[in-house]
Formats: structure tokens, sequence, C-alpha cells
């Protein structure tokens, strides 16, 4: 019994489940899994780029005015932040795929270095927001020269890049467990599914902030 | 770069030149956004958002090289998303259209 166990790789624990008749059939398993769990996201975050789509068309000017408040200089930065995130992301997956071990932990922590960035210019975003009373709520000051609805523009985009943000709070998380784990040395060439599937969700953040960039800082830049 | 198989995984090289195209296309997306497009504008900004996003699914996130059924999984949601977007404007957009309803 003990000896059974002690022929597995990672003692009592093999990363190969008991219903899986082969690690390549687990490992795709995992990647559908999370596919799946990654379509859900979409249609979460659709429900708000549809209430976008609806009051953009509603109230265009208030719209395009409001959007032109917003910081285009740290946007552009962030999204190269988060651009460059998701390289470093490939990277450390690419790594699990080599099973090096001290490259994973390399690239795992560049990425969270990269996050905290983004995270951290966001909050300074917010902060200008709360200072020039453009948060949504008692209050706002209706900026000069915009129509009211200006205030409908702000929280679609506090709700929005809040919510991006706490899914990019969720990652530094997963990553952080990574490297942990990865540290002990979980991941070899056979087993590394949770880089891997923490790379899927990393990069479908950046995607949807492919999105949010330009429908929220870039709309009404023609205008100026 | 692509793999017969579907079991492949990208090169380091693919990449770079991922990031690097996408790094192109940002810049091209905040010099755009401030050209004179008329009505252009948002169809111009959302193209270069569906390309950079179509790259980062296909090399960094292995759409590419990954089974069939995985891109149908993840394009099911797109069709989804879509049939949202459909119906909702359906009803905002059409409501001007007839007298009875002023906002």
């Amino acid at each position: 019994m003990a000896d059974a166990h002690a022929a597995a790789p990672h003692g009592s624990s093999s990363p190969l489940r008991h219903h899986f008749s082969s690690m390549a059939a687990q490992t795709e398993a995992a990647s559908l899994g999370m596919w799946a769990f990654l379509a859900t996201e979409v249609l979460f975050f659709g429900g708000m780029f549809a209430a976008y789509l609806v009051y953009r068309s509603l109230f265009t000017s208030a719209f395009v005015g409001a959007s032109n408040l917003l910081d285009i200089r740290l946007g552009t930065i962030n999204t190269a932040v988060l651009i460059l995130s998701s390289l470093t992301m490939a990277m450390a997956v690419w790594a699990a795929s080599k099973g090096r071990k001290n490259l994973i932990v390399l690239f795992l922590v560049l990425t969270i270095a990269l996050g905290c960035v983004f995270l951290g210019i966001k909050v300074e975003e917010y902060r200008q927001k709360f200072e020039h009373h453009e948060v949504p709520g008692p209050h706002f000051v209706v900026p000069e020269g915009l129509p009211r609805q200006s205030e409908i523009f702000f929280s679609l985009y506090f709700c929005m890049t809040g919510l991006h943000a706490l899914h990019m709070i969720v990652g530094v998380g997963l990553l952080t467990w990574l490297i942990l784990r990865a540290r002990r040395g979980e991941f070899t060439v056979e087993y590394n599914s949770p880089v891997e599937l923490t790379g899927l969700y990393w990069h479908f953040v950046d995607i949807i902030w492919i999105f949010l960039f330009p429908l929220l800082y870039l709309l009404g830049r023609h205008t100026l | 770069m692509s793999a017969p198989d579907g079991h492949g995984h990208p090169t380091l090289r693919a990449y770079f030149l991922v990031f690097g195209a996408l790094m192109g296309l940002t810049a091209l997306t905040v010099w755009a956004a401030f050209q004179h497009l008329g009505i252009w504008n948002t169809p111009v900004a959302l193209a270069i958002a569906m390309t950079k996003a179509t790259l980062v699914a296909l090399i960094f996130m292995h759409l590419l090289y990954s089974p069939r059924r995985t891109a149908i999984v993840f394009a099911s949601s797109v069709l989804w998303l879509i049939i949202l977007f459909a119906i909702t404007l359906s009803d905002y957009l059409s409501r001007s259209w007839l007298p009875i309803y002023t906002r």
C-alpha cells in the first residue's frame, strides 16, 4: 500500500484523478470547463455592455462629453501595462509547459507586479474622480456644459471598470496561489493545468479591458 | 505557426509578435480616436478592439491550437451576446418609430 503511493510523483496525491483515463483527457476536460466558465463571463459583462449600448444611444452627447473627462493618458498606459502582463502570463504558461520551475515563478511574479501597477493607476483615476465630484450619488456635480445624464456615463464607468478591477484582484489572488504551488515544484511537463487555466482567465480579463478602453475613454475624442 | 494536430503550443516568437501587434494596435486606436471620421469613429475603434481580442484568444489563449469544440463553446457565448444586443436594441431603437411613445 505505502509502496504504491510512493510510486506516485507527488506522494499520496497524484495530480491525475482516478476518473480520468489519462492526463491528456484530464487536461482537455479542465480546459473545456474553463472555456465554458469564460462563456458565462462573456454574458456577465455582456449585460453591462448592453446597458452601455442603450444609454449611449439615448444620451449620446452626455456620453461623449463625460468620456472626454476621463484621463486618456492613464487609460492608455494601463492598456499597455495589461497587454504586457498578458505577455508575461503567456510566458509563465510556456515555462510551465516546459516544467521550468524558476521561470514559472519569475513570470508569475512579473504578472502580479504588472497587475498591481494597473490597479494602482486605477486607484489614482478613481481618486481624481472623487476629487472632481464625478462619482455618481449625492455628491455628484454635473460637469459644466454637460447634460445631467453624464451621471449615467459615470455610473457605467464605475460599474464596468469596477467589475473589471474586481476580476483583476481575484486574478492576483489566483497568481499568488500558483506561485506557492510552483515553488513546491508541483507543476511539471505532465501536469500544469492550474497555470494554463489561470492564464486563460487572465487573458480573458485583458480582452474585457480591450473593449472597455475605446468604449469608455476614446468615444468622444474626435469632438475635441 | 499553427499545429495541425491541434495540441501544439505557440512558440515564444509568436507571443512576441502578438505582443508587438497588440501594442501597435493600441497606438493606432488612440490615434484614430482623434481623427474626424464622422460616424466611422466607433466602428473603427470596435474593429481594432475585435482584432486585438481575436489575437489574444487565438495565440495567448491557444484557441488556434485547441480542439475545435473549445472554439465552438466560446463562439456560442458570442452568439448569445449578439442575441442579447439585438433584442435589447430592437426595443430601445424602435420606440421612437411609433408616435404613441414619446420620451
